[in-house]
């Protein structure tokens, strides 16, 4: 990327509420994305461990039950959740199903693809992701 | 100074009154001298009805002439006056100062455009996106041979595309769409969009050959459905439907 082509670049990942909340959603797919493969590539790690012995094993896998160890894997819990419902979402309208019909267009022009279906399907996976996070803390942090 | 206010003097024809102002800022940037943009500020009055691209003439008319941005039809026509407007990308002329709610307008040139001065882009790949999708009709026959009749189409073939035909070609979608905001060699929403503009067409044959060419990991596939595109567009072409109608033509959900 070169100064002339004065590309957004990273920084357009900033403020994406002023394309609304598909835009956000896409910030929060791509952040999760990244997210999930730095766990991925850290759970490889981890399970490598075993090639340690039983003692080596133990102690690797004593690092996931501190708090700090909990509250990585409910942010994780989240991440899968919200990248799963959403990925849902994403997949669906990728292959032209609930992304409206083509119609001429009257002023405002609210965008059809932008419609009630999609922006059910982000908020219902943020909601959920929440919700399974505060399961999870609920189940390693204990009642 | 007083060289600016001879400026006024002689090319004002209308006094500038209003009880409103605002705060323009314009980014102002010259390639060939300059390594990065400045703002320059501009106290400015507006009426309810007052444009953003008549606030900046009123800046070239009474305080600095040396501003420059493409404009023409004022009418949101000719895709002109795109530019990023307190953040995001919009046409200056279709923009009301009264309905930013804001007592600051910050103007800046489009993202993911070439600048060539201050606030005008260069549109060359844009129009070569544009050309490489085949935006005509593709077909062995034609309206002048074949018994002298045009070719017929039914209301609802003509819904099929004639949202898409609407594309000013303004820029203002790549300039908000996330990818071309990384990927020098996407191809774009305006282009994609126009590809299913006319594979949606009843009357054209070419519908493999634009798939071959948007088939590219730079292509089609590039797009993630952030919807920005649709968002900013100023006609109501909704780019994002029909790159995912598009999409669904590769797929196989659509034939």
């Amino acid at each position: 990327m070169t100064q002339d082509e004065h590309k957004e670049g990273i920084k357009g990942m900033v403020n994406p509420g002023r394309y609304g909340i598909e835009r956000v959603a896409y910030w929060l797919m791509r952040l999760s994305g990244l997210g999930l493969l730095a766990y991925f590539i850290g759970h490889i790690y981890e399970t490598s461990n075993i090639l340690r012995g039983q003692v080596g094993w133990t102690e690797f896998l004593e690092l996931t039950q501190t708090t700090e160890g909990h509250a990585i894997l409910a942010i994780v819990i989240a991440m899968c959740v919200f990248h799963t419902v959403n990925g849902i979402r994403v997949m669906l309208g990728h292959g032209g199903i609930g992304v409206g019909k083509p119609a001429r267009p009257d002023y405002p022009y609210d965008p059809a693809s932008q419609n009630y279906r999609h922006k059910i399907g982000i908020y219902s996976a943020i909601v959920l992701a929440a919700v399974a996070m505060m399961y999870g803390l609920a189940v390693m942090f204990g009642e | 100074m007083a060289q600016v206010s001879g400026i006024a003097d002689e090319q004002t024809s209308t006094p500038l009154s209003s009880s409103n102002t605002i705060l323009l800022r314009i980014s102002r940037f010259n390639p060939e001298h300059d390594d990065s943009s400045q703002f320059m500020e501009f106290t400015v009055p507006y009426e309810r009805w007052t444009t953003v691209l008549e606030a900046i003439l009123d800046v070239k008319k009474h305080f600095d002439h040396s501003v420059a941005v493409r404009y023409s039809c004022r009418q949101a026509t000719c895709g002109s006056c795109g530019m990023m407007i307190n953040g995001k990308p919009r046409l200056a002329c279709f923009t009301k100062i009264s309905e930013l709610n804001s007592n600051v307008v910050t103007v800046e040139p489009m993202n993911n455009f070439p600048i060539i001065r201050d606030l005008a882009v260069k549109f060359e790949r844009l129009f070569d996106t544009h050309q490489k999708i085949k935006p005509y009709l593709i077909r062995d026959d034609s309206e002048l041979v074949s018994d002298e009749r045009e070719f017929l189409q039914s209301p609802e073939e003509v819904e099929q595309y004639i949202q898409f035909a609407n594309c000013i070609k303004c820029g203002l979608c790549n300039s908000a769409c996330p990818t071309m905001a990384t990927d020098s060699s996407f191809v774009g929403p305006q282009a994609l969009a126009q590809a299913y503009r006319y594979v949606a067409d009843s009357r054209d044959k070419g519908k493999d050959s634009r798939l071959k060419i948007i088939d590219d990991s730079h292509g089609i596939w590039r797009c993630h459905f952030a919807g920005s595109c649709s968002q900013v567009c100023p006609k109501g072409v909704d780019p994002a439907m029909g790159i995912q109608l598009l999409r669904g033509y590769l797929l196989g959900f659509r034939s």
